[in-house]
């Protein structure tokens, strides 16, 4: 769902002059084939029955009480908070890489660009296991985090920041590249004939002008990050407070009190929808002429 | 510097896949050249070339003396740093920014203080005629706008070589010819070289100079748009200024041009010729015109068009196929029964020919 919505504002950014996406069925030369709309019906009912069960299941009665626990608010505080700031280390980093890959070439790029995706299609637990090989007490740069500078990643919130990062960059980055290939190159040339280093005009010309992509990847990111699971109870583990992420948290009432569950999971929903509905108006306000 | 004489010395070399560019370029300061030539000829590889956006692959490019590139020596100096500005076709606004951001850019680039920049700028818009357009941006522009803004922010960094890219080729007919008109008098004024790529013959003659004029990358003929549009050399030029142009042998004030047609000119010439003479020059006669007209050649109509108030007529001269064209009357077309695929016979007077060496 989520990023069915950020798909659009990006779409709805990129062709100007388009009319508004959503308007429901147009029924242009004939009307809409049955082969192509009974399929479309049975994955929509497909895609929002279970949120609809969520809705008719919910313990409304209960929820007030169920929501003023909190350890509830910490969950979610915490999940907020690991999400934007993975979200921001993907933009701090994503993006430069971004750019390299769809502004340079070198040797390799392809295998690069290949390597950099693999999270995307990556098990998240393969990756929280990767993570711990790696950044672990006894993994092959952690070891030396540990012994240099004291720092330990796993198990801690910054832990839960770093398997956040890695599971949701990848869809920043490749959402970036795709805007900045689409974006025109000739802004940049005119830059440069002004007087503007390479930096100079990405920073003040190409930035500016991708903004729309680098949201539309970086609500990309944040939704990932928020709902990552795998990766973050293999590297970071569940520690209220600490680790304990909101799907953590669900996953965890669903086994002893299934009630807190359904609650927490329509916290998170609503939380969900709420951002993006946020965004995408936004994002809707500055498109329109 | 040097005691080189000032403005731009340059021969742009630049060989691709089934393309060569080879052009030699020299530009006073305070001259308006225009590059014209068909599409495809080379003309904004040319440009390109100058801005450093694409690299030569032989030649060199001097300005007021100082080396800019050259290949040989592996010599480039980075777009960024040339004192070159630079219109491009669609103006390439910054959409981002506001018309006055968007001439403060370059000064910005340059390390001129936010302030100062920004006072260069709206000094640049007022003389632009663009003050109160200062906030707007650029999707709020019309075109005539858009285009003083591009002039104005090419202006700002105080560029040596002026470089425009087809610069009316976005606007409409309408605003052409104000913006025309305006953009001839901010040439005038500019006392660096201004270089203009345009197929577009007016444009070239009312902003330009001199001209010069390219075809599959090589120049085929150099002058003021006077000589250029009296003197065609090419096909294409001969087009453009709507003339008819034949190339043959000339002996005395006879230029044989074809198997069978030899053309009496006023001039007298010996060796390698062109003959040239206005569509409205020719008379066309269903029957052969008696003997004393001496330029009488056959030819099949292939095309006719409302040109103005006349009819141009497209023909084929038989033998020999030189193409020719003609202006007519709509009353002599009506006269003469003229249509498509009718034979007739052409006559042009002497008096109205025009032959130079070839």
């Amino acid at each position: 769902m989520s990023s069915t919505a950020t798909r659009r504002g990006a779409g709805e950014r990129r062709g100007p002059g388009r009319g508004p996406i959503g308007r429901g069925l147009r029924r242009g030369g004939g009307g809409v084939p049955l082969p192509l709309l009974l399929p479309a019906l049975v994955g929509l009912v497909f895609l929002l029955l279970p949120l609809l069960a969520l809705l008719i299941r919910a313990p409304w009665r209960g929820l007030p009480h169920q929501l003023s626990s909190p350890a509830v608010w910490q969950a979610l505080r915490l999940s907020l908070e690991t999400a934007t700031c993975a979200t921001a280390v993907s933009l701090v980093l994503g993006v430069p890489m971004a750019w390299l890959l769809a502004r340079t070439s070198f040797p390799g790029r392809r295998l690069v660009r290949a390597l950099v995706t693999l999270p995307l299609v990556l098990p998240p637990v393969v990756g929280g296991v990767a993570l711990l090989l790696a950044l672990g007490r006894n993994g092959v740069v952690g070891r030396w985090l540990d012994s240099a500078f004291g720092i330990t990643l796993p198990f801690t919130t910054a832990g839960v920041v770093v398997a956040e990062a890695f599971v949701a960059m990848p869809f920043l980055v490749i959402s970036v590249e795709g805007t900045l290939r689409a974006a025109d190159t000739r802004y940049e040339e005119a830059a440069a004939t002004l007087g503007a280093s390479r930096f100079t005009a990405f920073r003040r010309v190409t930035l500016p002008m991708i903004a729309p992509g680098v949201a539309a990847g970086a609500v990309l990111a944040w939704a990932r990050a928020l709902g990552e699971f795998g990766a973050t109870i293999t590297f970071a583990g569940s520690f209220p407070g600490r680790t304990q992420t909101m799907p953590l948290a669900v996953y965890l009432a669903l086994q002893d009190d299934p009630a807190a569950a359904v609650s927490l999971s329509l916290v998170l929903l609503a939380v969900s929808v709420a951002v993006l509905a946020g965004l995408r108006d936004r994002w809707t306000g500055a498109a329109a002429p | 510097m040097t005691g080189e004489p000032p403005g731009l010395d340059a021969r742009l070399v630049v060989e691709r896949e089934a393309f060569r560019l080879d052009v030699r370029l020299r530009v006073a300061p305070g001259e308006v050249l225009a590059l014209l030539g068909p599409n495809g000829a080379g003309k904004t590889t040319a440009l390109r070339a100058l801005a450093g956006l694409t690299p030569l692959t032989g030649g060199g490019l001097r300005l007021d003396g100082v080396p800019l590139e050259e290949p040989e020596r592996r010599w480039r100096v980075a777009p960024e740093h040339r004192p070159v500005g630079v219109i491009f076709q669609d103006y390439l606004l910054f959409p981002h920014l506001s018309a006055l951001d968007n001439v403060a850019f370059g000064p910005r680039c340059q390390g001129v203080p936010k302030a100062q920049a920004r006072a260069r700028a709206a000094e640049l818009l007022a003389r632009m005629g663009l003050s109160d357009r200062a906030g707007a941006k650029p999707r709020r522009l019309s075109g005539g706008q858009a285009q003083r803004v591009a002039l104005a922010r090419a202006l700002a960094t105080g560029p040596r070589l002026l470089l425009l890219d087809e610069p009316l080729a976005a606007l409409d007919a309408r605003a052409r010819l104000d913006v025309r008109a305006e953009l001839r008098r901010h040439l005038a004024a500019f006392e660096a070289v201004a270089v203009l790529v345009t197929h577009d013959p007016l444009d070239a003659m009312v902003l330009a100079d001199r001209l010069v004029v390219i075809e599959q990358g090589t120049v085929v003929q150099e002058g003021t748009p006077a000589e250029i549009a009296r003197r065609p050399r090419t096909d294409y030029i001969a087009r453009l200024v709507g003339l008819n142009l034949y190339q043959g042998r000339a002996e005395g004030h006879l230029v044989t041009v074809g198997p069978e047609l030899a053309l009496t000119t006023t001039e007298k010439l010996t060796g390698p010729a062109f003959v040239a003479f206005p569509p409205s020059a020719v008379t066309l006669h269903r029957e052969r015109p008696d003997s004393s007209a001496r330029n009488a050649w056959r030819a099949v109509i292939t095309g006719m068009e409302s040109h103005g108030d006349q009819i141009r007529v497209a023909l084929t001269g038989e033998p020999g196929g030189l193409p020719l064209a003609a202006d007519l009357t709509t009353v002599a077309v009506a006269e003469l029964g003229l249509e498509s695929g009718a034979q007739v016979w052409a006559t042009v007077k002497a008096a109205q020919t025009h032959a130079y060496p070839a």
